[in-house]
This record gives structure tokens, sequence and C-alpha cells, in this order.
């Protein structure tokens, strides 16, 4: 819109500037604080990055914490990446197959497949967390990587972005792949996956999100300290009991535990922005 | 021996609405047999049955001999050209073309020998490793025809595959496709609602309507005697004028007086004279070149007539003509639409 | 659903498809719903040895127990502090975002990362930052002349917990807020601009109703957040403290379980959090139905 007002544009830019600086200052402190030693952060958090880089983060990627019982950051991280992949990756296949399901085959009910899936949408995990964990429990999958990921991989909303994506995919293209002589899966495989890509990475970027940044449920299926994962890792120290919390060490696990999920959004930022609109939709 | 026969064949859509009441047809080997008629007619759902991609709810239908109602599409022996081509949009041109033959399990080297001679047919050649989306409508219309000459079928099925392309394009690509027909000489069932090109491509032209056939027989039968007045109002451009025996007593004098007669007069039979049985009140000229339609109303008013006469000499709007017309080229009908013999 | 005129056709390959999806919900979410009601009508002693029928008695203790009450009313406060902030400030940025076109994916780039920061990790850079003895914000609110300390003092506490949970919520409702905005023509507000409406003008008269679905659309989303993905935040800073402060239901549900062992009050509580969940989803999905139309 032509529209000159040198005064408002201003304002907007002050406006964003000020919204954005306020959204980096936790970041940007919390690293500060990891390149400093305990005593310069006891004392007041500088402003400008220190000197510990390499010594705090050396120290909790190799040793972990050991005044809290933490085991090395570096297994940590190994059990988000573990759980958040295998979350990711499982929703995403067995999404993909009830979603072709549903869509291309007409069976006795599938109506009633569809709504127990649909139902998972109100079943948080957080509304039913003691029977949950029993039956995870009794399973024998508590501190396992089965544990931490399979009950999570069922998924509504993924299931029903393919639903809506396939819906939109040309009865045509069906038609010209049977007169080919392409079965159902063959089909799957040769023509609906490919032109599912874009909808897959749009889910894969928003999945991986999700799958790292899982608190409640690592923290009811894992004990054993091997299988922590780094994010709900980071409240072991916070709350290490009566000790002075070691916040340099604290904030270099801050930074580790939020650079991956904030990698990817950044790198993919269109799909990201994409695959949210769209899962929402 | 036909090769393709469709047998009392009858379709009822879950719901209950009946597309096709009870229909059979013919279709010689090596012909080109052009379903037409208006959209919902079931022109469309006959050949997706004879593809085997609609099933039938009573009826046979055999391909070159074999009784296919069981078989999938891909057994049958056919291929199918669809109006929006149904490319796949992430597969090259050559991919596009071999999958069907991949599938199938054919050699290697006897796919790219299939692949290039037709390629080298359609003048692909050159756009072989392209995407469909990086083609135009013509070329991706080529593609779909590629598609389906590499698999060498038994017959060709095409569903109105013309219809997606512009005005030029389409009459162009309409004689393409009757060259490649006869070349290849495989039977070939062609559906469409445009009745040009319908007359211009067929060796036989079925004209449906409501589910049921109208009339069977060549172009020129058919423009010649239409059985109904359906088909006697659908094929030809611009329509047979249909005047009720009432508003043109002159006329109807040569035959005998039905009051519920109607009698069809092709615009092009129609001759500009001095004095003639035909008053027309000019309303409108459209001028076509080589020839001109004059459109106007008969003395009663209300019945509108089109004549198509060569030249430039045109009367002007407002003016009142004259026009005769051979007694051959008069058709009645009924008060059911069928054609009255003379 | 509309379905799709073209289907493949075999006895069992759909059965096969679907079943992990099926399995697993069954397993992991079915049944132990199922079980969390079955639960909230039974009453065990405190061995663990019986257990008997008690109807609806779970219920009834929870809603006359006034530190469930106080929890409910801390829940509804906190749901209704987090949405409003976090949309607040969200909606003023995307307003201002698209306003400069040319540089509004810049912005975006930079707003929008912190919705990748996990709840618990944002409670703890947030916790650090307002710590009484070293954090930043405590000392310049200190210097406003307010002594800050989440330990002792509740609001302060809550205060916290609700700027953890707005700050990372504000990056996924300015982006459907700017989305929202850039889907309302031009046209219109050149319109309203030559019929000399000023930008205020324009913002409370055509954009903000033109926004009403989202909004609508995102209060909803935020309060389903604020009332079941903030555990992380409580559970990793205030632990639900000082005294009762920011002791939200699903932090209490846990507690309950795993550390009060009171197997029919917590399965009665997850019945409770059901009943809501439903009741947000079902408004959401109504919502979703309406702004096809729109």
């Amino acid at each position: 819109m032509v529209e000159n007002r040198p005064l408002l544009t201003f304002v907007q830019h002050a406006v964003l500037i000020l919204g954005a600086a306020l959204f980096v200052f936790p970041i940007y402190l919390a690293f500060v604080a990891s390149t400093h030693d305990q005593v310069t952060v006891a004392r007041g958090i500088p402003l400008l990055p220190g000197g510990e880089f390499w010594n705090n983060y050396s120290q909790v990627l190799g040793e972990g914490i050991s005044t809290a019982g933490a085991p090395p950051l570096s297994l940590m991280l190994f059990n988000s990446m573990v759980m958040a992949l295998s979350i990711t990756l499982g929703k995403i296949a067995i999404s993909l197959l009830s979603a072709f399901a549903i869509v291309y085959f007409r069976f006795p009910f599938r109506i009633l497949a569809f709504w127990t899936i649909f139902i998972t949408l109100m079943l948080p995990v957080e509304v039913r967390i003691l029977p949950t964990f029993e039956v995870v429990a009794s399973l024998g999958m508590l501190n396992s990587y089965a544990g931490l990921s399979i009950p999570l991989i069922a998924s509504a909303t993924a299931t029903f972005l393919f639903r809506q994506f396939f819906m939109t995919v040309p009865d045509e293209l069906t038609e010209a792949a049977r007169i080919d002589g392409a079965g159902p899966m063959r089909f799957f495989k040769d023509i609906l996956l490919p032109l599912s890509r874009t909808n897959l990475a749009a889910l894969f970027v928003i999945l991986f999100i999700y799958g790292w940044n899982q608190y409640l449920w690592p923290l009811l299926v894992t004990t054993d300290e091997s299988y922590y994962t780094i994010v709900m890792g980071i409240q072991r120290m916070a709350n290490a009991g009566e000790e002075t919390p070691q916040w340099h060490l604290i904030m270099s696990t801050a930074i580790l535990a939020l650079l991956p999920p904030v990698a990817v959004i950044i790198g993919m930022q269109s799909l990201f922005v994409r695959g949210l609109v769209e899962v929402e939709k | 021996m036909s090769n393709i026969s469709i047998q009392s064949v009858r379709k009822v859509y879950p719901g209950g609405v009946e597309a096709i009441p009870g229909l059979s047809l013919e279709i010689e080997a090596g012909e080109l047999c052009v379903l037409v008629g208006p959209s919902g007619c079931g022109k469309s759902t006959l050949l997706r049955m004879v593809a085997g991609l609609e099933e039938l709810t009573e009826g046979e239908i055999h391909i070159a001999g074999r009784k296919v109602n069981n078989l999938e599409p891909a057994e049958r022996d056919i291929s199918m050209v669809f109006q929006n081509y149904a490319l796949y949009p992430h597969m090259s041109v050559r991919q596009n073309m071999s999958y069907g033959l991949k599938n199938r399990g054919q050699k290697k080297d006897e796919i790219t020998r299939r692949v290039a001679e037709a390629a080298r047919i359609l003048g692909l050649t050159d756009y072989l490793d392209r995407k469909p989306r990086q083609l135009s409508g013509g070329q991706r219309q080529r593609v779909a025809m590629g598609r389906a000459i590499v698999r060498e079928p038994a017959a060709f099925l095409f569903d109105e595959p013309l219809s997606n392309l512009d005005a030029k394009l389409r009459v162009k690509t309409r004689v393409e496709i009757r060259d490649l027909q006869q070349r290849l000489a495989t039977t070939a069932i062609y559906v469409t609602h445009d009745q040009q090109e319908a007359m211009t491509l067929a060796d036989r032209l079925v004209v449906m309507n409501a589910g049921h056939i109208e009339q069977v027989g060549t172009p020129m039968e058919i423009y010649a005697r239409p059985a109904s007045l359906f088909v006697a109002e659908f094929i030809g451009s611009p329509p047979m004028n249909v005047i009720p025996a009432a508003a043109a007593p002159d006329l109807a004098g040569i035959a005998n007086a039905d009051a519920d007669l109607r009698i069809g007069v092709r615009p092009e039979a129609l001759r500009l004279v001095e004095n003639g049985p035909l008053k027309l009140t000019v309303r409108v000229i459209e001028r076509l070149g080589s020839t001109s339609n004059i459109h106007g109303v008969l003395p009663d008013g209300k019945t509108e007539l089109i004549a198509s006469i060569p030249g430039d000499s045109v009367p002007a709007p407002g003016e009142t003509v004259a026009f005769e017309v051979d007694t051959m080229d008069l058709h009645f009908f009924d008060k059911q639409g069928k054609r009255v013999a003379t | 659903m509309r379905p799709k005129r073209v289907t493949f056709r075999h006895r069992w390959l759909p059965y096969a498809l679907i079943a992990p999806q099926i399995v697993i919900t069954i397993v992991f979410f079915l049944w132990p719903a199922s079980q969390a009601i079955y639960q909230s009508v039974l009453r065990q002693d405190a061995f663990g040895l019986r257990t008997e029928f008690v109807g609806m008695a779970n219920f009834e203790r929870l809603f006359s127990d006034p530190l469930y009450l106080e929890s409910f009313w801390t829940t509804i406060a906190f749901s209704a502090l987090v949405a409003s902030l976090s949309m607040g400030i969200a909606l003023i940025l995307a307003v201002m975002a698209d306003r400069v076109i040319r540089t509004a994916t810049a912005y975006r780039t930079l707003l929008i990362w912190p919705y990748a920061v996990a709840p618990a990790v944002a409670g703890v850079l947030w916790w650090f930052l307002f710590n009484p003895t070293i954090g930043i914000a405590a000392y310049a609110m200190d210097a406003l002349g307010y002594d800050w300390n989440h330990y002792v003092k509740g609001s302060d506490a809550m205060a916290l917990i609700v700027i953890a949970s707005a700050w990372r919520q504000v990056s996924y409702n300015f982006l459907f807020f700017l989305a929202g905005l850039q889907a309302i023509p031009r046209s219109l507000t050149e319109a309203a601009a030559i019929d000399s409406a000023g930008p205020l003008r324009r913002f409370w008269t055509i954009q903000l109703p033109l926004l009403s679905p989202t909004v609508f659309f995102l209060i909803v989303v935020n309060v389903v957040y604020a009332f079941f993905e903030t555990f992380g935040v409580v559970h990793a800073t205030t632990s639900g403290g000082p005294g009762q402060a920011t002791n939200i239901l699903v932090y209490k549900v846990w507690r309950d379980a795993f550390e009060g062992l009171n197997l029919g009050s917590s399965a009665a509580q997850s019945v409770i959090l059901m009943v809501i969940v439903i009741a947000l989803t079902a408004i959401q999905f109504r919502y979703i139905e309406r702004r096809v139309e729109y």
C-alpha cells in the first residue's frame, strides 16, 4: 500500500526489534553464563561471554554433573536423539500406512478404525499418567528405548494430515496406475510416497521438535539414568537438593538441550511453517 | 469377429442411481468407435466399465473374445488416455511411458526400444527426460498417448482426451489421433461430448442419451438420417431446425398434416429464394467467411430458425425473406421424437 | 467424509496397514484411559490389599477438597494469563510485521525459534533470569523497588511460570496471526484507506473482525497448551510451590499418583482432565468446521 508515514514505520521496526531482542535475550544470557566459571556467575551474570566455554561444555558432555547424579550429557543427547527420531519416524510410518488404508480401501470397521484413531486426540499422556505407566511397566518396557518411543507414536494429527493430502491426489492417477498394472503397495511406493515428499518433510520437522521436547513421558518411564534424555535431565541439575546450583553448567546443558530443535526449526523454516499450518487445518 | 463386445450391460451406482439401464454394443476389430452424448449420458461410465475401473451390475464384456468382467484393468490388455492425462508428476516422460511395461515385467531393452519408437512417432524424443510440468498442454497430451501406445494393447480407450487443449490444438491433435489409430490399426473407443470431434474421428458413431443408445451408424448415416429428434438436434452445427407442423403449414402440406408432427430441416438445406414456403423475419446475421448464418423467426412470432447460406449477399436484420427446401431434406418426427418414415 | 471414488480391493491388506496404529492406540491410549475410569470409582485401603467400589465418592471428595479446588482455580488463572499474554504480544508483533512486508520473513525467523525450546528448558531459562540472588531480571526488579523472590512469594512464582510458558507460545501465535493477517485481501485495507480510515481504525474495524476466527482458534489451542503441556515448566522450576501457588492440575495429578500414591483420587483427577480435554477438542472441531466455510 502506498502510504508514507515515516513515524509509524519507525515505531513498527522499533517494536519488532524490541520484541525480537526480548526473545533472544534469555538465550543470550544463558549462553553468556555457560562461558563463565561458577564463581563469576554467582557474583551476578556478566553481559559478555567469558573464556570458560570449552571447559564447561567438555565437562558436561564428558563427565556430567556428578553432584546432581546426572550422567554425561553426550549420553543424554544420544538418548534424546534416539527417542526423537524413533517417535518421528514411527509416527510418520504408521500414520502413512493407516491413512493409506482409510483412504484407498473400503473395508468393514473402516469408520470404527477412523474414530479409534481420532479419539487419541482427546487422550494426551497427561490425562492418563498412572494407568499408562502401569501398562508400560507390565510390558517390561521401562528403561528402554522402546518404552520411550513406541507408546507415543500413535498419531491422529499425522494420520489426518496424510488423509487430507491423499484426498487431493487425483483419482485418475490411481486409475492410470491400475491400468499400468500397479497393485496397492506398488502404487503406494511408486506414486503416493514420492508425491508426499513435501508433506513428509514438513511433518518431520514438527514431529522431531515434538519428540525431542518430551518431558513427562521420559520422566515416567526411566529410572535408570543411562536412559535419561537431556530435556528431562536438566531438571535433575536445576533441582539438585540443597547444593548451590551450578548455574554455569546448567546453562551449558540448557543450550545443548535447545540447540538441535532450534537448528531444525531455523534451517527448515518454510517447511516448519507449512507443516504447522497444515497440521492445524 | 468383433473385438469388443458389450452384452446387456447394466450399471446401478451404490445409492440406487441407474446410470445405464441395459445396453449392448459390438465394436469391430480395428475400428474407431466414438461414444458421443451430453454430460451424464453414461458414455464415460460405459468406457470405464470396459477399462475395468467401474464394476458391472449386470451383463458381460468381452475383449478379443475373452470375458473380462472379473479381470483387473491391467489384465484386460487395454490402455487408456485420460481427460487430464493423469501423468505421474514426479516421473520423467520416459518413466511415465515405461512404468506400465516395467510392472508387466518386460525386458529392459524391449522397454527402451518401445519407448524410443513411441517417442519418435509422437515427436517426443527431445523431451524424454523432462517432467510433465515442464511440458506444454499439447506435449502432455502426447505423453499420455505415448503411454497408451507403448503397451501395444488390444484396444485404446480415450476419455475426452482433447478437452483440456485450446480449440486450435484440438483440431490439429484429433487429426493426429485419427492418423495414428489407422496406422496402428488398433481397436479404439473414444468418448467425447463434442459432436464435431465425434463426426470427424469416428468410423462408427454411437449417440447416447440418458444411459441408452439413441443411434449407431457411420457419421454420414447419422447426419443424413437421424433416428430421433435428440440425435437430429445433437449432431450437426449449427443444430437442425425443428419446426412444429402448425408453424409452417406450407411445408407441412407436403406431408400429411399431423398436429403433433415436427419437421426437422438442417440450416444448410435451406435456400434463399424470391418466394418460398418459409418466411423468415431476420434478427441477426453471423458471418463465418465462406457461409453466413441467418437467425430469424417464422410468422408465428415464436419459432426460431437458422439458415446457413453461402456467399455474402445476405439480407439485413429486420427484413423478411423466403426460403425453400427439397422434400428429401425434410425429416419428420412424431410426438415421442421418433423418426417417421416418409 | 467424502469417500474416494477409486479404491483398491484386497481381503486383508487394509487391516494389516492399519493394525500398528490401532494396536498402539488400544494398548497405550484406550486401555489406560478405561483403567483410569475404572479406578476412579474404586478405593484401595492403605496397604493396597483391598479395593472396593465406591461410586462417585472419589469425585465428591475431590470437589469438597479445598486443595483440589484451589488447584482448579490456579489452573484457570494460569491458563487465562498465559493465553492472554502470549496472544496479546503475538498480535502486536504480527500486526507490525504484516505492515513491513518486505522484512516480515526476517522478523519471522527471529521470532519463531522459541517454539522449538522445550517448556521445561524455557522454565529453567527464566528461572535463572529471575533468580533472586544472581538473576538479571530480579536485579532489574530490585532496582525498580520490587523485591522479587519466587521461592517465597506465590504471586512471583506464578508470574514466573506464566512468563516462561507464554514466551514459547508467542512464536506459535505470531505465526498464525501473521498468516491470518496476510490472508486478508490487500484490497480491503486499501478500500478502507481510501475511505480515509487511519491505521489504528483500520485495525479495529477491518483486520481484527476478519481475524476473529484465528483468535478463537488460538484461544482454544493456548488453553489446551496451558492446561496440559506446561507440566515441564512447573516440574522443572517451582514444583508447585511455594505452598500451593503453582500447583496446576496436571502437576497435582502426577504428584498425587507418584508421590501421594493415592490411586483412586489420582484416577478421578485424570477422568476430570479427560472431560476437560474432550470438551476443548469438541469446541476446536466445531470451530474448524465453521472455518472451512469462512
